[in-house]
């Protein structure tokens, strides 16, 4: 089986791993980082939402072996100790949760729309970068506020 | 999916030299098309050759007037590239609505061209535009570049380094998207070009095609008047859960007539919410 070495959250790890091993699966199966969520398994719904080398993907649609020698960031990877990220702690302010099953993968997304989009995000904005993470429970009207404030509060970090 | 080998290859080459000697291998781009089609085991494939490793596939730069994009040019690089929106911003557009941010950070337009979904954007903006698909071996005109479901003129070992496209004088590309996959139910590209009005539409058939009827109209007046009365007979639409096929021929020409609104007017919204 191929040998796969990546940096997951700062650590180099290393893995033999089937060719057909999903990042998702890697980080779940293999390294037992369970924060990374996998809803729908069909790039639909964006729970699996990780950043490979800086970039907001979809780890259920990313090869394990297509990682070699990348940084991986995970949900895990986000807070300092106890100190929770900016925008995690917005979540948990604004209630952007309710079940809390896709909300790994809506922070990862968040993230990656403030690197994409700056720290002043409209509603509309918001909404609209979501497009590819979907909530079942909230109706996503807390998390839209979780996240301009989220992206706020980065602005001072 | 089933398994299959993984091969990383430096360079074009390389590429073309595993894909002849591999059994039943399949070149990968960014994944997003065919790694979904391989979970579902819709494809099954004996090796994967990733063109991930190599260098150079991912340029966009101006060539002799025309706009030439690698074949490994991420979606969101053309929608963010500033020499795509000065050449042609409606290309710039369309990437900006293919799938959703997270599939356009790793999507390209290489991979889509080749997969060659009849729901794809990317081949609307190829025939509406008259580009040209250039692989390691010759140059391929887009007219026959898209041959059916799935299905294109390519070869086997026949690898895409890059797609250059003509500067038209105006183009828009409207598209009424299916609010969960995000592909076309119809979409519309619209083009004044040298030679012409092109209209292609993608969504509504096997593969993309363009629609004559449409074109020799606009040419002759690039206006919402000159599409009065046409009405243009269609082959066999698709037809689906989502959308009939005589609804789809009303869609293709309501998509046409705001792609050619937002070429009169370009700030227009062309794209459904």
């Amino acid at each position: 089986m191929p040998l796969v070495t990546m940096t997951v959250n700062g650590t180099v790890v290393s893995a033999e791993v089937e060719a057909r091993t999903l990042l998702a699966e890697f980080l779940r199966n293999h390294l037992e980082m369970t924060g990374t969520h996998v809803g729908c398994d069909t790039t639909q719904c964006g729970c699996c939402t990780v950043h490979l080398d800086g970039v907001g993907v979809k780890s259920c649609t990313v090869l394990a072996v297509a990682c070699q020698g990348a940084e991986v960031l995970t949900i895990e990877g986000l807070a300092t100790g106890d100190a929770l990220h900016p925008m995690q702690a917005a979540f948990r302010e604004h209630h952007g949760l309710q079940c809390g099953f896709c909300t790994p993968g809506m922070i990862m997304s968040a993230l990656d729309m403030v690197r994409r989009k700056g720290h002043d995000l409209d509603e509309r904005l918001v909404r609209r970068e979501l497009e590819g993470n979907i909530c079942r429970c909230t109706g996503y009207h807390n998390i839209v506020k979780a996240i301009q404030a989220g992206a706020s509060a980065m602005k001072g970090a | 999916m089933y398994d299959f080998h993984y091969l990383r290859p430096a360079t074009i080459d390389e590429a073309s030299r595993l894909l002849a000697t591999e059994p039943d291998a399949k070149p990968m781009s960014g994944g997003m098309s065919l790694l979904p089609a391989m979970k579902q085991r819709l494809s099954r494939w004996s090796a994967i050759v990733d063109l991930g490793g190599v260098a150079g596939l991912d340029e966009i730069r101006m060539e002799h007037g025309a706009l030439v994009i690698g074949a490994r040019a991420r979606h969101v690089s053309v929608l963010s590239s500033s020499v795509v929106r000065a050449a042609i911003p409606a290309l710039a557009e369309l990437a900006e609505g293919i799938g959703d941010p997270l599939v356009r950070n790793r999507g390209a337009i290489g991979g889509s061209v080749a997969n060659a979904d009849p729901a794809a954007d990317y081949p609307a903006a190829l025939l509406g535009l008259g580009a040209t698909v250039v692989t390691n071996r010759r140059e391929i005109a887009a007219d026959d570049f898209f041959t059916g479901l799935f299905e294109t003129a390519l070869e086997a070992g026949e690898i895409i380094t890059a797609v250059r496209f003509p500067v038209p004088k105006r183009a828009a590309y409207a598209k009424y998207r299916h609010p969960a996959s995000r592909y076309a139910v119809v979409g519309a590209f619209v083009a004044e070009t040298a030679e012409g009005v092109r209209v292609a539409v993608t969504g509504a058939a096997s593969h993309v095609f363009r629609v004559p009827a449409f074109e020799t109209a606009l040419s002759k007046s690039l206006s919402l008047d000159a599409l009065a009365g046409v009405t243009p007979a269609y082959g066999d639409l698709n037809a689906d859960l989502f959308a009939s096929s005589e609804y789809r021929a009303h869609v293709i020409g309501e998509m046409v007539r705001r792609a050619v609104q937002a070429c009169l007017h370009p700030s227009t919204p062309s794209r459904n919410a």
